[in-house]
């Protein structure tokens, strides 16, 4: 009796993780994916550029450096989907969305700090990922952080 | 203090090079934040928590770069670079340096 109970929470667990983090992982990207796609038609208008000179005909009154960040965390799902990959290789989709999604949303934020100071422009944008470790094992993903920074430019006839 | 991450201040003129500055902190994550962290972790999604912390440590690296700089006679810090390591666990470094000039 004692077995069958200890058994059904060794696998019921991990199990019913899997299936709900299934369907939340799944709504809570599908979300982000729509906000960052509307965001990135909104903000259109502003451009950030990895170039690290601004074109000649833009006439430039001020400058000043901006950045967006972000730290993403990975679910359940998607980590036991990762480790199944592991032993046939291969791309790992469930990281690539994750790191797209983390990317974007960092470079969103920097457009919308650049927008709140008034920056018609972001040049020499550059993106930085780091891993955050797990405090206690040292060796799983408690997060990534995505820094997006660059310079924004204000200009003296307005948009460029 | 102006800042750019490019090599020049756009729109104006480097007239003085006074050399790297930079500016650096440690962060250990805090304890509250990692039990969030921790459960936010089974359900995916941004970790607020953390994105708050990285921001505040790394204004407060640029601000120590710009101390640095001022005590100099800068006005401004060109080609800024920020940079993250992790460097024991649960604590991260934050770097950010570049290089102290004077502008016209």
């Amino acid at each position: 009796m004692d077995s069958t109970t200890e058994a059904l929470i060794n696998l019921g667990l991990p199990l019913l993780l899997l299936v709900a983090t299934y369907f939340t992982g799944s709504m809570v990207e599908r979300r982000h994916y729509l906000s960052i796609r509307a965001r990135e038609l909104e903000t259109r208008q502003l451009p950030a550029i990895t170039f690290r000179t601004p074109p000649r005909r833009w006439e430039i009154s001020d400058s000043g450096l901006v950045s967006g960040s972000v730290v993403i965390s990975v679910d359940y799902f998607k980590r036991f989907l990762a480790g199944l990959r592991q032993f046939v290789g291969g791309r790992v989709k469930s990281y690539e969305t994750i790191l797209d999604r983390a990317r974007r949303e960092a470079v969103l934020r920097l457009k919308a700090e650049a927008a709140a100071a008034g920056y018609a422009a972001v040049i020499n944008v550059r993106l930085e990922t780091a891993r955050m470790a797990n405090g206690r094992s040292g060796n799983g993903i408690a997060g990534l952080e995505v820094l997006a920074y660059g310079t924004g430019i204000k200009l003296r006839h307005g948009a460029p | 203090m102006i800042h750019s991450n490019t090599e020049t201040v756009p729109g104006k003129e480097i007239v003085q090079f006074y050399g790297v500055v930079s500016g650096s902190t440690v962060r250990a994550k805090h304890i509250g934040r990692d039990i969030m962290a921790s459960l936010k972790n089974i359900v995916g999604g941004e970790l607020k928590g953390y994105t708050e912390l990285l921001q505040e440590a790394r204004n407060d690296a640029l601000v120590r770069m710009t101390e640095q700089a001022e005590s100099l006679g800068a006005n401004a810090v060109v080609n800024v670079r920020f940079s993250t390591s992790s460097i024991a666990q649960g604590a991260a470094e934050l770097f950010a340096y570049g290089t102290a000039v004077r502008v016209e």
